[in-house]
């Protein structure tokens, strides 16, 4: 199994599992997984969730090989579905979140280049927008189409770079309003005074790149948001408008010191790619990037050895998501049984790996839509810039566990809306019907709860399998 | 012991339940009459989203100012007709389709609060509603909300001590204590008897630590609801709530809370008040804001009346992201504003009075020559009532950055 972790690393080099956080025990991350097992880990990873299927087909091709192709999604041939499907934002127009939401799921639960799903869903987590605020509920789907996906596996710079220049971003973390402060502070009361907002400045170090402790200060704050200064947004309320633009009168032209580096007088629009430039390169931003990725794809508290070793990769190729994700997925870490099943869906993985696992027809996904924002996850509507965190403890409450329960229910009973499901294509004993859904044997408990007599009818006893503990890990 | 007696009532109380019996005698005895712990304090918090206009909910009637800046909007001053503001205190009335509330408040159990909102100028209600929930005002990246911070640590907890009411969870009750959302008390269980049991032996039986501990709190919490759902609900004292979501949310809430099975928090929402065009309709008493204030006051007065005695361990309080301008706009309507007017009622609350220092509508005593200016930090309100009324003393906690409030004194001692 191993031998492809050299394949894929490209900063392997590295002694793994020296460095260990103190009292952290990380070893079960050094027991290896069965074939079968990996296999299943990498399609639960990598994609939003097994079909009937997809098991015998990476079997077939081999894992390293599918892995492979799923970091190149340009070699996939994609559903001709997917290109036809006129988008819910074909235009600029007002679109409303649910409705957009849709092309989401349909994508999730039906593209064949299932890695590049979930990582644009990862980035535009990371690159959060709120698409509820103002304008962004007319910028949001460029931002995601052109900003987010052409960049989801290629480099850091580019990504953060489009993303700083969308519209979608300037207006959600308000820099289309940051002024210069000689700009304003003219005791003229009647205009609103504008000045230097800290938002996106704040948050592009927190959040996007360094980290809360990737050693900046309140001070660098203020310097980056000078930088930014002037870059805003034509008219962003009107539909003729709504594209990025620089205004060189708003923009601060004095000197700045961000992280160290002097950005001397007189610069333009270039301050802010030269802050770009500081954060992209800088190792906290390296580690960080790597560890928010292998919280996704490994678990919540990942061994630190293997975030050094993508961070590694990460530095020494410039920041290339591909080959980052190369280095965690050729990790011995990765296919580990401490990773193994030790992430609680979220409510879109939970809803689309429903959909999936059961070979459901999705006939409309305003069903499936509605369920996730139920189950917690309001899909293009999370307000804070932190977006959704994939820590188990986020969707583990009394409200979700329930909201999961129904779900499975209504699914199986046919009640969601817009989706079809074909009951008799499982099994009548219930381990075997069980096993078609989690493609692994359930667990003692769970079988032991739905192997009664009488077996309950074939719907009931699918929704008690999606609804299952089991069913709720990947 | 004592911690271990409970443990085994509790435990045993659910063995005893099962899926269909009612254990409503004993969910009380577990949560409400133990002796040494009186029944808890309750804070029901509502939302007004859309930026209430309170200078035409809470009317300054003795300002000429509000006279001048709306000639098609202002509330004519009292004078007993039906459509003319409801005199407080000589300065202020209220709205008249706020007649409802007129004996809570006379009755010195509701207080106002005028001229209160958030320091932070933003005119967005996106980050004004995220600032007044998280209860950090420019903070964007606060991930929880005051009222769940405002839940204090305590070990023995109901499984439902936080509810908001719809289907997701509010920004302001999100966090790291236990809260559910509920549509409404009877939507809080699984959706086929059968599959209720078989669920609850998985997740109880399960080795999945996780899923484990909150499967059973899930289950406790879904018991406590089945007790509820049994008895069907009426309204005490004759109390009747007016049709709407409002109306029915807060029926929902004082049903729970008449439970007796440990709430301490609650919150609901009620949206529709951003009123740029036709606030007014043919004539300043009626029209849109009219007709969501005819709702709002008979919900509030109706869970006033339904609660009875009960009153006098909860309060209420009312908010909204920020106000409107002083002047009115060209389409009968206001724009987006500052400060605005909160409520709190309930039998610790010192009524009969509107609270906080005027700050006046002429224009040089306005914010930014616009808007009525904040002279009370919404802060100042929800700390006191953190403080004195749930006996938080935390609010370092609950309001971060904010430790110094001042306190107006709307809770009597």
């Amino acid at each position: 199994m191993w031998k492809f972790a050299a394949l894929f690393c490209m900063a392997a080099s590295l002694p793994a599992g020296n460095i260990k956080t103190p009292g952290a025990d990380y070893s079960q991350f050094e027991k290896k997984l069965s074939k079968d097992q990996s296999i299943l880990h990498a399609l639960n990873r990598l994609t939003f969730g097994p079909r009937p299927g997809d098991i015998a087909a990476v079997k077939k091709m081999g894992l390293e090989k599918w892995i492979d192709l799923q970091l190149h999604p340009e070699r996939i041939a994609q559903r001709p579905q997917l290109d036809v499907r006129p988008s819910p934002a074909g235009n600029s127009a007002q679109v409303q979140p649910a409705q957009y939401a849709q092309d989401k799921i349909y994508r999730a639960v039906y593209s064949n280049r299932q890695l590049e799903e979930v990582l644009v869903d990862f980035w535009y987590n990371h690159f959060n927008v709120d698409m509820t605020k103002g304008a962004d509920r007319r910028l949001v789907p460029a931002y995601e189409r052109d900003a987010i996906r052409p960049n989801a596996l290629g480099k850091f710079r580019d990504l953060l770079g489009a993303t700083a220049h969308s519209p979608a971003m300037l207006f959600y973390l308000d820099n289309w309003q940051s002024v210069a402060p000689e700009q304003t502070g003219r005791a003229n009361a009647k205009r609103p005074t504008r000045g230097l907002n800290e938002n996106y400045a704040r948050e592009l170090m927190e959040l996007h790149t360094l980290g809360v402790d990737g050693g900046y200060t309140q001070h660098d704050i203020i310097e980056v948001a000078r930088c930014f200064t002037g870059w805003t947004i034509d008219r962003p309320n009107q539909d003729s408008g709504g594209t990025f633009r620089f205004d060189a009168r708003t923009h601060d032209k004095a000197e700045k010191i961000v992280l160290g580096v002097t950005i001397p007088a007189g610069g333009g629009m270039d301050d802010g790619e030269t802050v770009l430039d500081i954060l992209a390169r800088h190792p906290s931003t390296a580690k960080f990037i790597s560890k928010k990725l292998a919280e996704r794809f490994v678990a919540d508290d990942p061994p630190p050895a293997l975030i050094a070793r993508m961070a590694q990769t990460f530095q020494a190729t410039g920041g290339d998501i591909r080959a980052v994700l190369a280095t965690m997925f050729g990790s011995r870490e990765f296919f580990s049984q401490g990773a193994y099943r030790a992430k609680v869906k979220t409510p879109l993985e939970l809803v689309v790996s429903a959909a999936r696992a059961t070979g459901a027809r999705v006939e409309s996904e305003a069903g499936l839509v509605n369920q996730t924002g139920v189950l917690g996850e309001a899909l293009y509507r999370k307000i804070e810039p932190t977006g959704y965190s994939s820590a188990n403890a986020e969707w583990v409450s009394s409200t979700a566990l329930l909201a999961r329960m129904n779900f499975a229910i209504q699914l199986a009973g046919n009640h969601v809306q817009g989706v079809l499901m074909d009951s008799s294509r499982f099994s009548n004993d219930p381990a075997a019907a069980a096993k078609q859904i989690l493609f692994a044997d359930a667990s003692a408990q769970t079988l032991h709860s739905i192997q009664k007599k009488p077996a309950p009818p074939k719907a009931d006893l699918i929704g008690l399998i999606l609804g299952s503990p089991d069913f709720q890990r990947k | 012991m004592e911690t271990n007696r409970r443990i085994f009532l509790k435990s045993s109380a659910l063995a005893m339940v099962g899926i269909g019996s009612s254990p409503s005698w004993l969910s009380r005895t577990l949560y409400a009459n133990d002796a040494r712990s009186p029944r808890k304090k309750i804070l029901v918090a509502i939302f007004q989203r859309g930026a209430m206009d309170g200078l035409n909910v809470v009317i300054p009637h003795g300002e000429a100012a509000y006279y001048d800046l709306r000639p098609n909007l202002a509330i004519p001053r009292p004078d007993g007709t039906p459509d003319s503001a409801i005199d407080l205190d000589g300065f202020f009335g209220l709205h008249p389709s706020l007649q409802a509330l007129k004996p809570i408040y006379d009755a010195g159990h509701l207080a106002i609060v005028h001229a209160a909102g958030s320091p932070d100028p933003t005119r967005s209600h996106f980050d004004a509603q995220d600032y007044m929930e998280s209860g950090t005002p420019g903070a964007k990246s606060t991930s929880d909300g005051w009222l769940n911070r405002a839940l204090k640590q305590e070990t023995r907890r109901s499984g439902v001590r936080a509810v908001a009411i719809g289907d997701e969870m509010p920004r302001a009750l999100r966090g790291p204590n236990d809260a559910i959302a509920l549509a409404s008390v009877d939507s809080f269980q699984v959706r086929n008897a059968a599959g209720a049991a078989a669920f609850e032996k998985m997740y109880e039986g399960t080795h999945d630590k996780v899923l484990n501990g909150t499967g059973r709190e899930t289950f406790e919490a879904v018991k406590l609801m089945q007790s509820i759902q049994k008895r069907p609900y009426s309204p005490a004292n004759g109390a009747r709530y007016p049709e709407g979501k409002l109306g029915q949310e807060m029926m929902q809430i004082a049903r729970l809370i008449k439970a007796d099975i440990g709430l301490e928090i609650a919150f609901t929402d009620v949206r529709g008040w951003d009123h740029h065009v036709n606030e007014v309709g043919a004539k300043p008493a009626v029209g849109q804001l009219a007709n969501l204030l005819a709702q709002f006051g008979q919900a509030l007065a109706a869970f006033h009346t339904d609660l009875g005695d009960r009153m006098a361990n909860v309060t209420v309080v009312t908010m909204s992201e920020f106000g409107r301008t002083a002047k009115e706009n060209g389409a009968r309507g206001t724009d987006h504003g500052h400060a605005n007017v909160m409520f709190a009622f309930g039998g610790g609350i010192k009524g009969g009075k509107v609270y906080g220092e005027w700050p006046g509508l002429e224009r040089e005593q306005l914010y930014e020559e616009r808007d009525l200016d904040v002279t009370t930090d919404f802060r100042d309100v929800l700390s006191e009532l953190v403080v004195r009324h749930l006996g938080n003393p935390r609010i370092v906690d609950v309001f971060p950055g904010y430790d110094q409030p001042k306190f107006r004194g709307l809770v009597s001692a």
